[in-house]
């Protein structure tokens, strides 16, 4: 060995638990973000998600109904060994962490010492922080599943429990945090309700449909929605799920399949319904995202509808176009997970989907595939003002956002 | 090209690894039987800090004669490191990813002389 020898500095975070602090997990995608001077782009993630479970005792405080109210106090300070009051979902069949190798999808229980703004939205900027982000759209987590509860009320009681508390207690501690009202989509005059209450509060910016359900999106009962969310000229989003108790999706053994699947097969039957009934004719103006479901499943679903569209015009006659134009003109998308494993697909898909006005950057920290804003910035065959506009400015568009970020 | 001393072979016990700062560079070291490996800490697949993941034997079908599948099995032969951010996992031997090749962690040369571990940057 030479002379120039020089000692190794031992790296102060070893390994990364559900104890390490975001910006210490997130800190790869910070230096990123520095290199590549993120500081002077409009980064905006409409899809980032907390997980309300942990404040389920605040939220039920908000339930407005008296006696569901009371009950909820008595579940959550008595019953042990329950999961949260009222909720719905998949109870343990959360295998999102591969087994503990993707340890912040499990919890998130870094310190937090921050006592003048809620412990989420601590969380939140310290996230929007590492992936360099001035605005991030909170979704909840296990409320994903409220479209598929038994008690239609409690989708209600628990839907405007949830928008009251996320308005009036977390949002207000940060300016670049905004949401999507998740509306009762199973009660049309609920969720009407919901759209009135909350389409003039500052942090809200749409309207959230939790995709998992049976409802079809033409239903007549939804005209009235549709109509007042486009008035309010704010988008209404569809996020995608997974249900493994979808009777065609229990066949699936692993969560591998069956979570490839689900993400994508609620958005693509709603989507059809949207579509082939014409929605886009009736409220041309309403603008709709499809979160979460990546974006192969988009042309496949051009392809597929349009081919069927030209030999049975009579079943859709409220279309002007062909279904893939109201797809790629109408329609918004979010890019996670983003499938990369074939880039000439993704270039062709992009081109599809027109990308370059209607594509929107998520990264639906902190899951398990969550992505950085590298997934859009270093792709080989975009241009500059694509990856600008894909990143932040076609957000800001959408949601009449500052281009310069929050103030 | 610059050279770093990382510490004493028995410093590392079997499976496991440290993660050091080496100028601007970050590297995973990991020890496996008599043998010692090293990668850059920076996963493949989307940038995340692979080396600071967790370590997992690599799973195998356990599939009998008649081809039914009677679950899954962990090889302790092959330890492989998982990126803490999306999970994707590399052997520790090879870098390789198990399920496609072509996706493989970045490695340095590591050297043991006299009972000490060197690890190699730029070269």
């Amino acid at each position: 060995m030479d002379a120039l020898i020089t000692p190794a500095i031992e790296h102060p975070v070893q390994e990364l638990d559900t104890r390490t602090d975001t910006r210490d997990y997130l800190a790869h995608a910070r230096r990123d973000a520095e290199a590549k001077g993120f500081a002077d782009w409009l980064i905006v993630d409409i899809d980032a998600h907390h997980v309300e479970s942990v404040s389920w005792a605040e939220i039920t405080s908000y339930i407005e109904d008296p006696v569901v109210r009371h009950q909820a106090e008595m579940y959550q300070s008595e019953r042990v060994g329950a999961p949260p009051y009222g909720l719905n979902g998949d109870l343990g069949l959360r295998y999102q962490d591969v087994g503990g190798r993707i340890p912040h999808q499990s919890s998130q229980r870094e310190v937090v010492e921050e006592k003048d703004v809620h412990r989420d939205v601590v969380l939140t900027r310290r996230a929007m922080h590492g992936l360099a982000v001035d605005y991030m759209v909170i979704f909840p987590t296990p409320m994903l599943f409220l479209g598929m509860h038994p008690q239609t009320e409690m989708e209600v009681f628990l839907s405007r429990a949830y928008n009251r508390w996320l308005t009036e207690r977390v949002l207000p501690g940060d300016p670049g945090m905004v949401t999507l009202v998740v509306l009762p989509f199973n009660t049309p005059d609920e969720a009407l309700k919901m759209v009135e209450e909350f389409a003039d509060v500052p942090s809200v910016i749409g309207f959230c449909v939790t995709s998992t359900r049976y409802k079809p999106v033409h239903s007549n009962e939804y005209m009235k929605l549709y109509r007042a969310i486009e008035e309010s000229g704010k988008p209404i989003a569809f996020h995608a799920g997974y249900h493994w108790q979808d009777p065609s999706l229990a066949t699936c053994n692993t969560f591998l399949g069956m979570h490839s699947l689900g993400f994508a097969w609620c958005n693509i039957v709603h989507m059809t319904n949207w579509i082939l009934n014409g929605i886009p004719e009736r409220f041309p103006k309403l603008k709709s995202m499809w979160v979460e479901s990546g974006l192969s499943w988009v042309p496949f679903l051009m392809q597929r509808l349009d081919d069927q569209y030209l030999m049975r015009q009579s079943e859709a006659p409220l279309l002007k176009r062909m279904p893939s134009e109201y797809m790629a003109d109408n329609c918004f998308y979010s890019c996670q997970p983003m499938e990369q494993s074939n880039m000439k697909a993704l270039e062709c898909t992009f081109e599809m989907i027109n990308a370059k006005d209607q594509l929107l950057f998520s990264s639906d920290w902190p899951h398990f595939d969550f992505d950085t804003p590298n997934v859009i910035y270093d792709l080989p065959f975009l241009d500059e003002q694509s990856k600008r506009n894909i990143l932040g400015l076609n957000a800001a568009k959408l949601f009449n956002l500052n281009v310069n970020g929050p103030k | 090209m610059q050279t770093y001393r990382i510490g004493l072979v028995s410093e590392f016990e079997d499976r496991t690894k440290k993660v050091f700062n080496l100028g601007e560079s970050e590297v995973g070291v990991f020890r496996l039987g008599k043998r010692f490996y090293a990668w850059y800490n920076t996963c493949p697949h989307q940038g995340g800090p692979v080396c600071q993941g967790r370590m997992y034997p690599r799973v195998l079908e356990n599939l009998d004669e008649n081809k039914k599948s009677h679950g899954r099995l962990y090889d302790e032969n092959d330890l492989n490191i998982v990126c803490p951010w999306h999970g994707l996992e590399f052997d520790v031997r090879t870098g390789k990813h198990p399920g496609n090749e072509g996706i493989a962690l970045d490695p340095l040369p590591v050297q043991i002389d006299g009972g000490e571990i060197y690890v190699v940057v730029g070269e």
